[in-house]
């Protein structure tokens, strides 16, 4: 029995190794513009690697670059799952530069922020398509979740069967309504969270260990 | 005013349109022969000019990913803003059935309004309403 045993568990370390040796899974952080994915990749780059993954701001398109963060390797019940984290551009469907004009910006910023902005946003919709294997859907609660790009994101998503789990963010705010985001897209499961505050990251990462694990 | 000549699809250029807005409503049967970049560039070249284009059975996923993605690369300061898309929510047109998934076709169709961003507005939607405001030039 000792042998058996034995050779029941080296053949276990061996295939954990060999799953271990297994790519890290691409999860890419999508939403629309100001939903907090910067915020969330930062969150959870930062409690599992100590690192942050790149610049938060509540000027929109402040990341116009999909940004990786490699190797995040999140614990969960004794079961280790090792993601890339991509954070992607807001997706839009239109970019004008005169919106950050009211922020202070002058014409040459503006109009090179929202060139940058368009390239990063065609850059998102690519990786969508070509290089990611699952996807973590970032939605601001205390906005109105009845978008066409949400709608169209959503539907871009089920149509590669990449698995998806929606985050609705942002509860902290006062006009947070995470049931409405659960009305928008019945077919998923909805996780409340605040990124920004780190409230109910456990359940999140429990969610990501079983959605991408 | 010069006389109007032919463009993408076929119809009279919207360069004389200046009075008006011009609205292509392209049906499911022109769609259906044409290749996924086609029917995207029939899209921008008519919202470009400053059309509203209504697609009878809309686009797939595929398309709509690269519609937002070739957009993108068009948009440039002063001249072209992007794009206004809408169709009916999801809940509408989820019934696809699972031999069409297999066999990859989009039964679910859906009308779908396209229009320049600077132009065109949606003032509601739901499910069975598309309420929008289009502004001349």
């Amino acid at each position: 029995m000792g042998l058996l045993t034995n050779l029941k568990d080296s053949i276990s370390r061996v295939t954990d190794g060999l799953f271990a040796a297994d790519e890290p899974k691409r999860i890419g952080i999508y939403g629309p513009p100001n939903a907090g994915k910067t915020t969330l990749a930062n969150r959870i780059a930062r409690d599992w690697t100590g690192d942050a993954v790149g610049p938060e701001s509540h000027i929109p398109h402040e990341t116009r670059r999909a940004r990786r963060k490699e190797n995040v390797e999140i614990e969960r019940n004794g079961r280790k799952v090792t993601i890339d984290i991509v954070d992607t551009p807001g997706v839009t469907t239109k970019v004008d530069y005169k919106e950050f004009l009211d922020h202070d910006m002058e014409k040459e910023d503006a109009v090179r922020r929202s060139r940058e902005a368009t390239e990063g946003v065609a850059e998102a919709m690519h990786w969508l398509r070509e290089d990611v294997d699952g996807v973590i859907y970032v939605l601001d609660s205390s906005t109105d979740p009845f978008t066409q790009v949400n709608t169209m994101l959503i539907g871009i998503i089920e149509s590669q069967d990449l698995p998806a789990l929606i985050l609705a963010n942002k509860t902290d705010l006062p006009g947070s309504d995470v049931q409405q985001i659960a009305n928008a897209f019945p077919q998923h499961e909805t996780i409340p969270l605040s990124a920004l505050e780190g409230e109910n990251m456990d359940e999140v990462y429990t969610k990501i260990a079983e959605y991408f694990g | 005013m010069s006389s109007p000549t032919p463009n993408a699809d076929g119809g009279a250029s919207s360069d004389d349109s200046d009075d008006g807005v011009r609205i292509d409503m392209i049906s499911g049967a022109r769609m259906e022969g044409l290749t996924g970049m086609e029917k995207i560039r029939l899209i921008l070249d008519g919202v470009r000019e400053g059309n509203i284009v209504i697609l009878e059975e809309g686009l797939s996923p595929d398309e709509e990913s690269k519609l937002i993605e070739v957009t993108m690369t068009e948009i440039s300061p002063d001249d072209f803003t992007g794009i206004e898309i809408e169709t009916y929510p999801k809940a509408e047109t989820s019934n696809q059935s699972f031999l069409d998934k297999l066999m990859g076709r989009n039964s679910a169709q859906k009308l779908t309004v396209i229009g320049p961003a600077n132009r065109i507005e949606t003032l509601h939607k739901d499910e069975n309403l598309i309420s929008t405001l289009v502004s001349r030039k």
